[in-house]
């Protein structure tokens, strides 16, 4: 592996959105932050979620997972379909990069976007709630973990779409979708069981249980099974992208 | 590069100079000026990293292309195509919209994959071997594309980064002086004018001191004064040892600067010679002549007919071989048929005309 190439591609990454940081970076925050005060207020002491754990510190890792997904997913795929219809996405084809060097240096600036919008939720909400951090080492692994998953989505997204368009098709009806729909705002205790069953199926609510478990030290599954699907989902998703981009799949015509 | 090659390259520089002028001039075109650029070292020592490891010195074509085929769902676009591009040459790539050399290019640039065949540079496939194929070539894209996050310098930078070179600020300051962009060095790329974007797309592509570069059509939409620039530029490339492989659309810009031409049409190559040899090719020359009848028709002898190619009122255009047709002979038979000649006009054949005959007959 060439560690200069894929460095450079992730740091350009990196700089192209930090480079636009109020709408890459303060703009999910403010949003995080909106939620957190509209659901804090409305559902604290309405909803019960784990026994000893307010609804507030309930709600903010979940929002700060939810804000982790759609960053990290956002990155990448925009990134891509940016370069594609601009056509600058040429001087990255035209490198000595490895199909492997380009995979990690996009996933890795999306994880990097997501951890930071992440960091921002957590610390803005600090003066309104008092988290929790039960075990560290897991949040920060479900952080990590949770942030690859959309990351690599996104990619696949990203490389597929051809049009703006498309790549909106995906990011409102899967990725807002999945991230809604995944224990954010309520535990899948309160839900009925078809929707509970349905909730198990989708990938991200592994990845908010385990997050929040870093924090709150309980969740509705085991860390150890979330663990296992989230990982599980990621190396699938990261075969799938991998492969698609070794054959240059709406890359190298 | 031996002492031989670079004198070679020398005389040869002096003898196209020549040319370049010469052929501008029958092109109409405002006789190229020397413009005076700063000197650049394109023979800088690069870093270890990017530094080829092979030892290419024995290899002789820079490009080497065998019974390549590309084929798209609907058509197909490259036919069984074999070139080789010598090292240190100046190579015109030339056919009609459609052709295949955007195609061919993207392929040897690794942007587009192919069917059957094989692609080297320096001897390097283009698929088992793509990272040093890479880096020996260094590709101006035909359509301008920047990005619209960065600087010039950012830009530089980055691409720098990607062929593994960290610290090469001070060829990217050469490239950036040398392309006249100092002015305009950190400045957003939105900020530029599209001869401005072009000449940085050339600096992306030298940032790693390929020895092969290729230019697809890079003077499209540039006006003269930016065009000469860029060829000034282009021709001291080459000077210093670069193999170029160039594609235009301004024929006379090929038949002045390329050593060897290959001419492709729909996806097969129609002809591949030196410069010389194309225009030396039986195209013939074209003769126009004034007479004082207004129906010029009516007195041409028959076997003069067959050569017409234009008729516009007393004015006649005549086709003429090269070797089988003398002008005298032409004159005389129209002279014993009446008809008297007023004006006389002669144009040899130019690249032009031998790129619409072999297309035409394609």
């Amino acid at each position: 592996m060439r560690l200069r190439g894929v460095y450079t591609l992730f740091y350009k990454e990196v700089l192209r959105f930090v480079k636009v940081l109020l709408q890459t970076l303060a703009a999910p925050i403010v949003t995080a932050l909106l939620y957190l005060l509209v659901f804090g207020q409305a559902l604290e002491g309405r909803v019960d979620v784990f026994p000893g754990v307010s609804y507030t510190a309930f709600l903010v890792p979940g929002l700060v997972m939810m804000s982790i997904i759609q960053n990290s997913f956002a990155n990448s795929s925009s990134s891509l379909i940016q370069s594609k219809v601009t056509g600058n996405l040429v001087f990255i084809l035209l490198a000595p990069l490895s199909h492997f060097e380009f995979f990690l240096a996009f996933v890795g600036a999306a994880v990097a976007r997501g951890l930071i919008v992440g960091l921002g939720v957590y610390l803005v909400a600090l003066p309104f709630t008092t988290v929790p951090i039960a075990h560290p080492a897991a949040l920060l692994l479900f952080a990590a973990v949770g942030a690859a998953v959309p990351a690599v989505l996104g990619v696949i997204a990203g490389v597929w779409a051809v049009k703006f368009d498309q790549l909106a098709g995906f990011q409102n009806f899967v990725i807002l979708p999945l991230s809604f729909l995944s224990g954010v705002f309520y535990s899948l205790r309160s839900l009925p069981d078809f929707w509970r069953a349905v909730s198990h199926l989708n990938p991200f609510f592994y990845a908010i249980d385990g997050f929040r478990y870093g924090f709150v030290g309980a969740g509705d599954v085991s860390p150890w099974l979330s663990l296992a699907v989230v990982t599980g989902f990621l190396l699938l998703l990261s075969g799938i992208t991998l492969y698609l981009l070794k054959i240059g799949y709406r890359l190298r015509d | 590069m031996d002492s031989i090659a670079r004198s070679a390259w020398r005389v040869d520089r002096a003898a196209r100079d020549a040319r370049l002028v010469v052929h501008s001039a029958k092109a109409g075109m405002t006789n190229i000026t020397r413009v005076s650029h700063p000197q650049v070292n394109f023979h800088t020592r690069p870093s270890r990293e990017a530094r080829p490891t092979n030892t290419i010195t024995k290899v002789s074509h820079a490009i080497s292309i065998t019974r390549l085929h590309k084929r798209y769902p609907t058509v197909h676009a490259l036919k069984g195509v074999d070139l080789a591009v010598e090292r240190g040459e100046f190579f015109g790539l030339l056919g009609p919209n459609g052709a295949g050399k955007s195609t061919l290019i993207n392929i040897v640039a690794g942007l587009t994959r192919f069917n059957e065949g094989s692609v080297r540079v320096l001897d390097c496939d283009v698929l088992k071997d793509y990272r040093r194929a890479r880096r020996y070539l260094g590709v101006v894209p035909q359509e301008v594309v920047f990005d619209p996050f960065f600087t010039v310098r950012e830009v530089l930078r980055i691409q720098s980064g990607y062929f593994g070179l960290g610290r090469n600020d001070a060829w990217i300051d050469e490239l950036i002086q040398a392309l006249r962009l100092t002015d305009k060095a950190d400045a957003n790329m939105r900020e530029l004018s599209g001869g401005m974007k072009r000449r940085v797309m050339i600096a992306q592509a030298l940032v790693h001191k390929p020895e092969v570069v290729v230019l697809d059509e890079p003077t499209a939409g540039v006006d003269v004064e930016q065009r000469k620039s860029l060829w000034e530029f282009i021709w001291r490339l080459h000077a210093q040892g670069h193999t170029i492989v160039l594609t235009t659309h301004y024929l006379e810009e090929a038949e002045a600067l390329c050593q060897r031409i290959a001419i492709i049409d729909r996806g097969e190559l129609i002809a591949l010679d030196t410069t010389e040899r194309l225009l030396a090719r039986g195209i013939g020359r074209t003769l126009r002549l004034a007479l004082t009848t207004e129906r010029p028709l009516e007195v041409a002898p028959p076997a003069l007919r067959s050569k017409l190619r234009r008729l516009e009122g007393n004015r006649i255009e005549l086709q003429l071989e090269k070797d089988s047709d003398s002008i005298i002979a032409v004159l005389d038979a129209l002279r014993s048929e009446g008809a008297v000649v007023t004006d006389i006009e002669i144009k040899e054949a130019d690249l032009e005309d031998v790129f619409v005959e072999l297309t035409r007959r394609q």
